[in-house]
């Protein structure tokens, strides 16, 4: 029987944890990701799992220890949040390259300077081209059933990948929600035993990981290495079929809200994305067709499913929690824009930075874009490309 | 019963690394990584290596010279990749997924230990994780073209710290990694030279045999980088434990022991005029320059055998 809750995003990951129970578990102290940590320590302590906790001296070391451990032949999990991603950075590309499973959820916050540390999406955009995937999460029930899920997905013996599980610092982690856990021994059943691929322990059978690859063959194999990610999508959408049997809750590779008639759209990530929906259902009953696309998979990014779902409409913004420097546009908007490039038929983009730093997405930002778009929409005209809203005169 | 460290008994043992390796001739790195696995023959065990001459030259594209489960991770974290793999040993052996008794070894090189691992290494140790690092120390980052570590001798020649006109080799003292890790309290560090193979063998040993975290220090000298002759490693090997430059020690459990006391120590120019890096201390009017490393070396024996007397157990009768 599911049991309902009322909990943070951090204690509801936390939670999917000990009913997964990976074998070893590396963890070094960052806000906001914390307390997900303090309280699996505290599963540990009491005997409730049977993990392993490496307490490192840094992430970068927490990353290089689930290195070790995933090679060495188990499940694997870590957490991280903004610094402490960006200090583990060049050990990304070395659990993707070596394709193992470990999955690590995000807790997005800003980057430094200056040091903050409330919700953007830096970190992670930072790391989107890493090799890892990446499942984004709208609120406390998504990361919890997106953390359970990400271990079926990294596990695949056709994918065998790292899987990044973001959602939004302080706004999910430390907000208390009402949560559906799943049982212990559903989760458990669902996750499945551990089956090892060449093992570093099996002792009969040594294997060498971490070869030096020159000129003769390195571009070889980061073309097959790039064959993987096609396999993706089917594996996360056949891992959802399963998980909502078990759950109830459907899950696809993106949410699509009302977009189906729509002639003008947002794009936009985790949790402001349920503040816009609230605001696109009122523009709803005033006739506006207007709706919403919510990535999930973001990395690899299903660009022709996006497309599809795009291309129809007069006018999107594409709303970023992270900004690209430099000229150029968010990240998100990069891959909106990459989807419909091809299309004769598209819709006009634009794209919008909020909330960086934690600063509240409130529901008049919503509706200051959907005013926008109706305008553009009618008039075909854009007055600006990109901008910043919510920001202090 | 574990295998005796003789040559008669050692030469029927399985050689784990083997030849076709890509390692420079006269390199001694290859020398000590087959001497520690040789030490350790009565045990199946794991070996991760940083980034470095040994990782480079060991395993590329589809071949590999290890005949031990292996892994190279990135350049800093040799420690933190083996205490992930001895993590996941003691949590598959705690569901009985494994019952083998698996030692693990790093073996990593200055600059992946001293420098740009250090941290690693030291958040390793403190964890207490049931492992050996070893580091073969040559003294500079040779693989990328003898650039100066932590590691590097005082007025050594590097390609960063050239001898030249205003400067003249390396200005600064080594870091003494040896006394620093003696200092995280490990249960056994030992320093060690291939030229001593039995001293070797036998601390490998006595350390693979200690549970927890444990240190050796392998002096391993590099022809490249110290521009010296192909043949001559184990001959300078004798000479830095005979001048002092590299005493033969070890702490266990607080108490130092030198294992091998030099019956007449040597003086440093020995050990100086055989390597091309410390050509230019030879020049006309440096004089001075080799007095102060025999000087820095005299004070450091002595310091040592002061440990030694002051950390040894009193025979407690005779008070």
């Amino acid at each position: 029987m599911t049991k309902i809750v009322a909990v943070t995003g951090n204690e509801a990951v936390a939670n999917a944890f000990r009913q997964i129970e990976p074998d070893v578990c590396a963890a070094y102290p960052i806000t906001p990701q914390t307390e997900l940590m303090q309280r699996f320590a505290a599963f540990v302590s009491n005997g409730q799992v049977r993990t392993e906790m490496i307490l490192v001296e840094s992430e970068h070391s927490a990353l290089s220890a689930c290195v070790g451990a995933a090679a060495a032949g188990g499940r694997v999990a870590t957490a991280t949040s903004s610094q402490g991603l960006a200090l583990m950075w060049e050990i990304l590309f070395i659990a993707s390259g070596l394709r193992l499973p470990i999955v690590m959820p995000v807790v997005n916050r800003a980057l430094s300077a200056p040091i903050n540390i409330h919700c953007d999406h830096s970190d992670a955009m930072g790391a989107r081209d890493s090799g890892w995937i990446q499942l984004w999460s709208e609120n406390a029930q998504e990361a919890y059933d997106n953390t359970i899920q990400a271990f079926r997905i990294a596990e695949d013996m056709n994918i065998r990948l790292p899987v990044m599980v973001c959602y939004d610092g302080f706004i999910i982690s430390h907000s208390i929600e009402r949560i559906e856990y799943l049982e212990d021994e559903i989760v458990k059943n669902f996750v499945g035993e551990y089956k090892p691929l060449y093992p570093l322990l099996d002792v009969e059978n040594p294997k060498s990981y971490g070869p030096l690859i020159l000129t003769d063959l390195y571009h070889e194999v980061r073309k097959a290495h790039s064959e993987v990610y096609k396999r993706v999508p089917k594996v996360v959408l056949e891992v959802a079929k399963e998980f909502e049997k078990i759950s109830g809750r459907k899950y696809e590779l993106f949410e699509n809200y009302r977009l189906d008639d729509a002639e003008i759209g947002i794009v936009i990530l985790n949790s402001a994305a349920g503040t816009t929906k609230d605001v696109i259902d009122e523009y709803r009953e005033r006739g506006v067709k207007v709706g919403l696309l919510k990535p999930r998979l973001y990395r690899p990014f299903p660009y022709e499913e996006v497309a599809n779902a795009l291309k129809n409409l007069k006018a999107v913004c594409v709303l970023d929690r992270a900004d690209a420097f430099g000229g150029s546009f968010g990240p998100l908007y990069l891959d909106i824009a990459a989807s419909l490039c091809n299309f004769s038929q598209k819709p006009i983009l634009i794209n919008r930075i909020y909330g960086l730093g934690g600063r509240d997405f409130m529901p008049e930002h919503a509706a200051e874009v959907i005013e926008e778009l109706k305008d553009i929409a009618q008039t075909g005209k854009i007055i600006k490309l990109k901008e910043y809203i919510g920001v202090r005169e | 019963m574990a295998t005796p460290i003789n040559l008669k008994e050692l030469s029927k043992q399985e050689v784990r690394f083997t030849a076709g390796h890509r390692l420079c001739a006269g390199c001694a790195a290859p020398i000590v990584v087959k001497m520690v696995l040789l030490a350790a023959c009565d045990y199946p065990v794991v070996v991760a290596s940083s980034t470095g001459c040994l990782e480079v030259s060991s395993c590329i594209s589809t071949y590999t010279a290890w005949k031990v489960p292996w892994i190279h991770n990135a350049f800093e974290n040799a420690a933190a990749t083996l205490s992930g793999v001895e993590s996941m040993y003691r949590a598959l052996k705690k569901r009985g997924k494994i019952d083998k008794d698996i030692k693990f070894i790093a073996i990593c090189g200055d600059g992946g230990s001293y420098d740009i691992g250090f941290q690693s290494l030291s958040g390793a140790m403190e964890r207490g994780h049931d492992m050996l690092y070893v580091c073969y120390d040559n003294g500079a980052y040779m693989n990328t073209g003898i650039q100066r570590s932590g590691a590097t001798p005082t007025f050594a020649d590097t390609t960063t710290c050239p001898a030249g006109v205003v400067i003249p080799g390396k200005p600064q003292q080594r870091k003494d990694l040896t006394r620093i890790m003696a200092a995280h309290g490990l249960p056994y560090v030992a320093q060690a030279s291939p030229s001593h193979w039995p001293d070797l063998m036998k601390k490998v040993r006595k350390a693979i045999e200690i549970s927890g975290p444990k240190f050796i220090n392998i002096f391993t000298p590099c022809n490249r980088g110290w521009r010296s002759r192909t043949d001559d490693a184990i001959m300078l090997s004798r000479l830095a434990v005979e001048t002092c430059f590299w005493p033969l020690y070890e702490v266990e459990e607080g108490i130092t022991r030198i294992t091998v006391k030099p019956r007449d120590k040597r003086p440093i120019v020995e050990f100086l005029k055989a390597q091309g890096r410390f050509k230019h201390l030879f020049e006309p009017g440096k004089e001075k320059m080799i007095e102060q490393l025999q000087e820095m070396i005299d004070k450091n024996w002595e310091r040592l055998l002061k440990e030694e007397e002051m950390t040894s157990p009193k025979d407690e009768g005779n008070e």
